[in-house]
């Protein structure tokens, strides 16, 4: 539909950002943000011209702490058919991961999307299915349309969304590294528009635009920040505008609404991120998992979860360090056999350094 | 998880709030179109089985205009 793929313009954005002479560190939070940077070598060329661009805490797999996939495992061990998406199914819990047991025999299934899972449930009215909600803002309006439209008894879910804009907050505020510009998730946007952004912008004085997912839609988001910090105006610039609208989608705002509150949770890697949650509202009680099958799930409450040994998907998350900084990287931790989060999604940090290792 | 991929509707299932979209390589699949106003003939962005936002071809189009015209002044300097 659209023609993004102009080789000139790329290098001449890239010719000029290298003749300003500048050393800058911006962070994304995307995980298809930073498939495009590697696949296609932006990341060198742009580290060449003095910026450094760092995945923070934008996968919301990687995100999802230990307490959660142990949840999904005892439910699973309590006779549920555990749903949810297939890279959370390969995240190792404290022992093993939901594919781990799926060998052992439970009941684990890989769903598309949460109206999958409800399928399953139409199809199994005397199994009780849960479905393990992750994702962010872009995810999160999926599971409330389809807990609106009243999914069977035996259907709930382990509400595990977050939201990107207190996170963000809360890495500034941590002060552990240094950060001139923020690249905003393009598809989170598209829900949220531009303004729950702003604050960032007008109390930390940092620069921020909303990208597309093409190579010249990130190198056109890099000259934007660039321009902004040299002109010492920082704002909220949308270079994804054929997506994301200044109110971003009101529709499904409202549909999150009527299901979600907003509630503190913690992030991997993280401490407790206030107003980072959703959970369901009261009125959805009877499909929230954690209030239907709490006698199953008591014993987590107050367990100390400890990360894999060696593993820093912590600091990783936290942009503190690259995936090749871990020790682990490419020697005891591979897609095939991962020991930290960001080497099992797709959207992991360390998952896609891996799978582009081999152009470099 | 926050991939989304453009499709253009196709087709319209007004009762159960479906469509088809077509992803233009041959893929046809039915998709959720509860969160988006959208009419056949338009793109949007497909995440999880849902359409999550219509794609705006006049944006686009100035989306890349304003490509041309920096690449213009960049060569003007």
């Amino acid at each position: 539909m659209f023609s993004l793929n102009d080789n000139k313009l790329a290098h001449e954005i890239v010719s000029n950002i290298k003749k300003k002479k500048i050393n800058l560190k911006f962070m994304h939070v995307c995980g298809t943000h930073q498939d495009t940077l590697v696949k296609h070598g932006l990341d060198f060329f742009l580290k060449d011209c003095g910026i450094e661009i760092g995945q923070g805490p934008g996968c919301p797999v990687c995100v999802t702490t230990p307490k959660e996939i142990e949840e999904m495992i005892f439910l699973a061990k309590n006779g549920k058919i555990v749903t949810t998406f297939g890279d959370m199914i390969r995240v190792p819990g404290e022992k093993k991961s939901l594919q781990n047991l799926k060998t052992e025999g439970y009941d684990i299934r890989t769903v598309y999307g949460i109206e999958d899972a409800v399928l399953i449930a139409k199809n199994n009215p005397d199994k009780e299915i849960v479905f393990m909600a992750v994702g962010f803002e872009t995810t999160a309006p999926t599971t409330a349309s389809a807990i609106l439209k009243n999914p069977p008894e035996n259907f709930s879910i382990l509400c595990c969304h977050r939201t990107i804009p207190f996170a963000l907050k809360t890495i500034i505020d941590m002060g552990e590294l240094k950060i001139d510009g923020l690249i905003e998730p393009g598809h989170v946007s598209t829900i949220i528009g531009i303004e729950p952004y702003e604050f960032i912008s007008r109390e930390y004085n940092i620069p921020q635009v909303i990208a597309g997912f093409e190579p010249i839609d990130i190198l056109m988001g890099v000259w934007m920040l660039i321009i902004q910090i040299e002109q010492n105006s920082p704002f909220v610039q949308n270079e994804y505008s054929r997506a994301v609208k200044r109110e971003g989608n009101i529709k499904a705002q409202k549909v999150m609404n009527k299901v979600f509150e907003v509630c503190d949770v913690k992030w991997r890697g993280f401490p407790i991120i206030p107003k980072s949650g959703l959970v369901l509202k009261n009125d959805f009680d009877q499909y929230d998992s954690r209030k239907k099958f709490e006698d199953d799930i008591i014993d987590l409450q107050n367990y100390k979860f400890k990360e894999p040994k060696g593993c820093r998907c912590g600091e990783l998350l936290r942009g503190l360090i690259s995936p090749r900084e871990c020790p682990l990287f490419g020697v005891k931790c591979f897609p095939d056999n991962p020991i930290g989060p960001c080497m099992v999604s797709i959207e992991g940090s360390c998952n896609i350094e891996f799978k582009y290792l081999k152009n470099k | 998880m926050c991939l989304a991929i453009p499709g253009k509707i196709i087709k319209i299932d007004d009762k159960d709030d479906s469509a088809t979209v077509d992803y233009g390589d041959g893929t046809k699949r039915m998709i959720n179109i509860s969160l988006v106003d959208v009419k056949i003939g338009d793109y949007v962005l497909v995440h999880a089985g849902f359409a999550i936002e219509k794609l705006d071809e006049v944006e686009a189009q100035k989306t890349l205009d304003l490509f041309r015209e920096m690449l213009s002044d960049l060569e003007g300097k």
